[in-house]
């Protein structure tokens, strides 16, 4: 006998002829609520990420990245970057160097070599501060957001729902995904919070504001 | 060299993994109650925990109702466990991953052996697994010349210290700073000999040591927190990034499950993301929670296998009252509120599942009579039910397994009048509180609440504390 039909033999056998079948109480909250978004806000800065709510995406990753070098997802708009740095997207051989790469298969030393990544999110959950990347085209492989040291999630207000059911139920399942919720963590040396063991250790969020909202 | 399972026995086969202890829990427990620095670091990591979840648990005005759609969804689970289970065969086959049946631990060492032998590789990354160490993976595979290398910052610390984990969650916690220094000077290669005991440069060590593994090595082995069958989804929920790393970077990912992992839809993740990180860490969400479904081209490892394994489950599950313990998400919330686990720490249990829950899964895994003085390992006080994301009443099943433990005469009758009193809550309590009034406390056996003290240090019946373990908890 397989050991397949063999588990389930014993499976069947333990559990006998007529199982009760509980039905699964859910009266928890479900359902649409409003996204608070000063409390996303708190949550992600509570996790030690660091939160920038800004209309201008481009100066807010000029002002975090500095002089680093960061990785691009296909899909993340040249729009989000500094103007100064493109003209080394379209002819690299002229000019100051490279102030970016995109990702076309680059190999994983190559991603690690840069200082930065920059990605969209999929969804935002605002009660428990995480972000969640579903491997799309503006947020790219899931190495890309492993491996350089500081990762810059762009998010749009629109992105954010209240609560965990809300975000499972707009996620798609068969998509690689990745919950991610402040920088990498460890506290496993005398329960001492230390930032960032292999993951990223810094984490910024550019949450993006309407200029009237804002004022 | 690697045994051919029988596969005979419903029960984890002996001579194989970590389920039994060298030697009984109160012996074992006695070593341990000797050792202050360890009680220390005990009552000030489950203190800690307990105060951070019991914070992030408030937060939430339904954590009753999630823990009851949780408990139902895990009876659910079991009820269906069969259909569930190929039905999460076919789901992962679809998506491009290939799915093996273990029935117990020789056979699913065999196949991970087989499986990374034959990718040509002597390395393997590892995520923390509690499945994985229960079945001696990495002994295996040391015997067939495959290094498994820990990436779990605890684990690396246990396994470079060639010791034994002692906390589900937080594995090195019988271990402080200065020790850890002196672990990675003597046993990691490269470390700088100037390495503080500062957790950050602690830390920072670990990742230097560890990046170029992850970037070269080509096979990784996890387990996962949850399986859904109606997508073929996997997940594990991390904190350091180590997980994301070995589940990311190599060629082949073989990731070895136990069958109660299996939820039944995508929609019951809803459920589990918010139990689980809340009762484990006391986080409202974990740092990181990786989910894959098969191979993604392009994307992560393309050749993946999925281990369901057995080993002693099926033994569990035909026990309608035992039953229960294989609804556990291995929180650890129990352990943390357990005042016989904050004295003896995890290894007096013998098994990879300490504490309460450790006490009703080990004997049913492996049959009672190997493990028979676990059920005994508690106070039956009740804290680890209440803490239980899932609701598992552990105080019942111990009731219950401790009937079924094989004891002299002399100790069954003592053992009887105990259980009696101990499974009427109420009785027992008024027994401790009569008794301290009548100052009947003895010295034997200090330092472990009823009825272990007792028993432990002269097989009597159980001697009353100064005062009752209720009383005691609540005054905490
Ligand atoms: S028995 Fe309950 S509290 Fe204990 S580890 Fe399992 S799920 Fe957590």
């Amino acid at each position: 006998m397989s050991s397949k039909n063999l588990i389930l033999r014993r499976i069947r056998e333990a559990l006998g002829d007529d199982p009760a079948q509980p039905d699964i109480p859910r009266d928890y909250r479900r359902g649409p609520a409003p996204a608070d978004l000063d409390l996303l806000v708190e949550r992600l800065v509570d996790y030690k990420a660091i939160v920038h709510r800004v209309s201008d995406i481009s100066d807010a990753i000029r002002r975090i990245v500095g002089n680093g070098k960061v990785v691009l997802p296909p899909g993340v708009p040249v729009e989000w970057l500094p103007a100064e740095w493109l003209p080394a997207e379209r002819s690299p051989a002229e000019g100051s160097p490279a102030r970016f790469v995109r990702d076309d298969g680059l190999t994983p030393a190559e991603i690690a070599a840069a200082d930065a990544v920059i990605t969209a999110a999929a969804v935002a959950v605002a009660e428990t501060g995480t972000i969640v990347l579903d491997a799309g085209e503006d947020q790219g492989r899931r190495i890309l957001s492993l491996l350089p040291d500081l990762h810059i999630c762009v998010l749009r207000p629109g992105q954010v729902v209240a609560s965990v059911p809300e975000a499972v139920a707009r996620l798609t399942p068969g998509r690689p995904l990745t919950w991610i919720s402040g920088p990498s963590a460890t506290s496993d040396i005398e329960l001492n919070r230390v930032e960032g063991v292999h993951g990223p250790r810094n984490l910024h969020i550019v949450l993006v504001e309407e200029a009237a909202a804002r004022s | 060299m690697t045994k051919e399972g029988t596969a005979i026995s419903t029960h984890a086969p002996r001579g194989v993994g970590h389920l039994r202890g060298d030697q009984p829990f109160p012996a074992a427990a006695k070593v341990a109650l000797a050792d202050p620095q360890l009680r220390r670091n005990l009552q000030h990591a489950t203190t800690t925990i307990r105060g951070k979840s019991g914070r992030v648990i408030a937060e939430l005005p339904d954590w009753q109702e999630l823990r009851s759609a949780g408990s139902a969804l895990k009876a659910y689970t079991m009820a269906n466990l069969p259909g569930l289970l190929e039905q999460l065969e076919e789901k992962v086959t679809a998506a491009g991953g290939v799915v093996h049946w273990a029935a117990d631990a020789f056979e699913a060492n065999r196949i991970v052996t087989d499986l990374v032998r034959q990718t040509g590789e002597r390395r393997v990354i590892k995520v923390k697994s509690m499945a994985t160490q229960e079945i001696g993976l990495n002994e295996a595979l040391e015997a067939d010349g495959i290094t498994p290398v820990e990436t779990d910052l605890a684990e690396l610390i246990v396994q470079l210290g060639h010791d034994k984990p002692s906390h589900i969650l937080v594995p090195a916690i019988h271990r402080n700073r200065s020790e850890i220094r002196e672990i990675f000077l003597r046993e990691m290669p490269g470390a700088d000999p100037a390495l503080t005991d500062e957790p950050s440069e602690l830390a920072g060590a670990a990742r230097r040591y560890l990046r170029e593994t992850f970037l070269s090595t080509k096979v990784a082995v996890s387990g996962a927190n949850f399986g859904i069958a109606e997508t073929g989804t996997l997940a594990v929920v991390e904190s350091e990034g180590n997980g994301r790393m070995c589940l990311t970077l190599p060629d082949t990912l073989i990731t070895v499950m136990g069958i109660e992992k299996v939820v039944p839809a995508w929609q019951d993740l809803e459920v589990f993301l918010q139990l689980l990180p809340r009762a484990s860490t006391g986080e409202r969400m974990n740092p990181y929670t990786s989910m894959w479904t098969g191979v993604t081209p392009g994307d992560g490892p393309q050749n993946f296998h999925l281990v369901l394994l057995d080993n002693g489950r099926t033994a569990v599950l035909a026990d309608e009252v035992g039953r229960q313990a294989l609804h556990c998400i291995r929180c650890s919330a129990c352990l943390n509120v357990c005042p016989v686990y904050e004295r003896t720490g995890g290894h007096a249990y013998g098994s990879v599942y300490p504490g309460p829950i450790g006490a009703v899964l080990s004997p049913q895994l492996t049959g009672v009579e190997d493990n028979a003085s676990l059920p005994y390992a508690s106070s039956l006080c009740g804290a680890c039910f209440d803490a239980c994301p899932v609701k598992i009443d552990i105080p019942s099943i111990l009731v219950h397994l401790r009937n079924e433990a094989p004891h002299p005469r002399s100790e069954r009758a003592a053992m009887a009048a105990a259980a009696y009193t101990m499974d009427h809550p109420k009785l027992y309590e008024r027994a401790q509180r009569a008794a301290r009034l009548a100052k009947l406390l003895g010295k034997r056996g200090r330092g472990l609440p009823p009825p272990l003290n007792g028993w432990a240090s002269s097989r009597d019946l159980p001697e009353p504390p100064a005062e009752s373990f209720r009383d005691w908890w609540r005054g905490r």
